[in-house]
């Protein structure tokens, strides 16, 4: 149900981004999702990867600040409506979403969106109860 | 332990008449023997039959780091250059380094105050001693090495640097004492925290630490984390090198300053006055043994304060409380004093945050702009903006508190402020003044 999501501390100065996928990509790592937020100082690189504890390991050693979060993943059929039936079940149960970011599976093409919630176990059931299907993390880790 | 119950446990009246026999005479030694001096002492009008009491040490002319730059390399040693068996160096104000060298005799009694240094710290014959200070020109690597061998200890001669391979000979050696700077000992734990290392599965008892200021948080964090007890330890080149002072471990409350080679004063920086009984205020040292590099009335611009009471560990000798700055570290902000040491506490006091931080110092538009830059450790990172931008607040509010100044605190990655194999570079001003 939860997907593990790892986060990275980034200064503001070129070429981290790159050093990380990278390290990533030379130690045989898949990003299967990504999201950047930053101010004027620094950012927070959010991945979902098929390794997570390897993906933190190999930043480690590279001196990166890495910590694990968990998330849920939600698939949103191409119509209409997807996004903001799963934000009106939040609000009807006052959950706060942290950030969420999305991206396209290449098969179906249907849109996965990442949530990260301040209260993680009441807003998988408040989704549930509402009929919406949360993907389970082998599904994520292996698009 | 004490080392020469004899001497360190002189009645304070005993201890006083052999200050001033070993005054007097060190004054006649260099009036004679170094022209400098004695031009000086001319020109203040004293002659070394003036030396009748302990107070009259305060007609002497003081001894700067100006004074020692002038006479570079060796114009103010007291003995025939053959007589010189050893020359250490420290960094100067300008290019030159300040240079200071040793007879026999003061290598003889350099050994003697580091281990009672050691002994102080409860170090004894049987210890392995660590020793991560910096061997070579820097006093602290062989001072503490020949300490270390007379008190009979084995010495492993480490020096510094190679923080790994420190680490793994601690396991295999089975060090028990661990010398070298506190900056450097929370380096240590780092790298043993990144190699897995737990600090409890070694045989470190103790460690005494020097040559930069610290604060008694960063005591009680090093402490923690490598699961010792922490000393903290006084000396500078210009007086001899370590071994100057030292904190007993039956206290660890004040350095107790080896009086019966060293005369400590507190002298109000701007008026040279001494203070009052118990007062902050700049360190004064005049040695009274050392024959190649005596000094008289040095000041050191290290900002301490003294302790007469009696101690608990039995010791006679006055104490000095731990350097709480530096006249010449101090930096003014928008005309506020700032010492490193206070940013460091705010730090230190704040739970995750690691003592690693540099204090940028530039002028925009006539303004003193001054940034903290501090690590983000995994205990303070968090995967949302909003947490690490409350933490960098509460980190500017409270140094704002405590300063009275305000900063901005920008968080940057681990390992990107400078780590100290030797001395932590906390301050780096870029103001044109
Ligand atoms: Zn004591």
């Amino acid at each position: 149900m939860k997907v593990e999501q790892i986060s990275i501390f980034l200064e503001n100065k070129s070429g981290r981004l790159a050093e990380v996928a990278t390290v990533l990509a030379e130690a045989g790592i898949n990003i299967r999702a990504l999201s950047l937020a930053d101010t004027t100082d620094f950012g927070i690189l959010r991945l979902i990867v098929n390794d997570t504890e390897k993906a933190k390991q190999v930043l480690k050693e590279k001196g990166f600040t890495v910590g694990k979060t968990e998330v849920i993943g939600v698939e949103v059929a191409d119509k209409p409506g997807g996004l903001a039936e799963i934000l009106n079940v939040m609000k009807a149960n006052s959950i706060n979403v942290e950030y969420m970011y999305a991206f396209v599976q290449k098969s179906a093409g249907n849109a996965v969106i990442i949530f990260r919630f301040d209260e993680l176990e009441k807003a998988i059931d408040a989704l549930q109860k509402a009929g919406i299907r949360i993907m389970k993390g082998e599904e994520i880790y292996s698009i | 332990m004490i080392w020469n119950e004899e001497f360190e446990t002189l009645p304070r009246e005993a201890l006083e008449a052999l200050q001033l026999k070993r005054l007097k005479n060190l004054v006649e030694r260099v009036y004679t023997a170094v022209p400098y001096y004695r031009n000086k002492m001319d020109q203040a009008g004293v002659k070394p039959t003036d030396i009748r009491s302990l107070a009259d040490l305060r007609k002497l002319p003081f001894t700067t780091k100006e004074d020692l730059r002038l006479n570079y390399p060796f114009g103010l040693f007291a003995v025939p250059f053959d007589k010189v068996v050893r020359i250490h160096a420290s960094s100067g104000t300008t290019g030159k380094p300040t240079v200071v060298g040793y007879t026999k005799n003061d290598i003889d009694a350099w050994a003697e105050l580091m281990a009672r240094t050691l002994s102080a710290g409860g170090a004894h014959a049987g210890d392995v001693v660590h020793n991560a200070y910096g061997y070579g020109l820097f006093t602290g690597g062989l001072g503490a090495h020949y300490g270390a061998e007379r008190l009979g200890a084995a010495v492993i001669p480490i020096s510094g640097g190679n923080s790994k391979r420190q680490i793994m000979l601690m396991q295999d050696f089975g060090s028990t004492v661990l010398l070298c700077t506190p900056s450097y000992a929370l380096n240590l734990a780092d790298v043993m925290k990144e190699m897995n290392v737990d600090p409890k599965s070694l045989k470190l008892r103790v460690g005494l630490f020097g040559a930069e200021p610290w604060s008694e948080n960063m005591r009680q964090e090093i402490e923690a984390r490598l699961n010792i007890k922490a000393i903290d330890i006084f000396g500078l080149s210009e007086v001899m090198g370590p071994g100057v002072a030292s904190e007993c471990i039956e206290e660890k409350h004040g350095l107790h300053v080896f009086e019966d080679y060293f005369i400590p004063e507190i002298i109000n920086p701007e008026t040279f006055e001494p203070v009052p009984h118990g007062e902050l205020g700049e360190l004064v040292f005049t040695t009274l043994t050392k024959e190649a590099f005596p000094v008289i009335r040095y000041r050191t611009k290290d900002l301490s304060r003294l302790i007469t009471e009696p101690c608990s560990c039995g010791r006679t000798f006055h104490r000095m409380q731990r350097i709480t700055g530096r006249t010449d570290d101090m930096l003014i902000i928008r005309g506020v004093n700032v010492f490193p040491s206070q940013i460091e506490h705010v730090l230190m006091s704040i739970e995750g945050v690691e003592p690693h931080y540099q204090i940028m110092v530039d002028r925009q538009a006539s303004l003193d702009i001054m940034e903290v830059q501090v690590e983000v450790s995994e205990d303070i990172f968090s995967d949302e903006i909003k947490v690490l931008e409350k933490l960098g607040k509460r980190i500017e509010r409270e140094i704002k508190d405590l300063l009275g100044v305000s900063c901005k605190v920008k968080l940057v990655e681990p390992k990107t402020i400078q780590r100290s194999e030797g001395k932590a570079k906390r301050v780096i001003d870029n103001r044109k003044l």
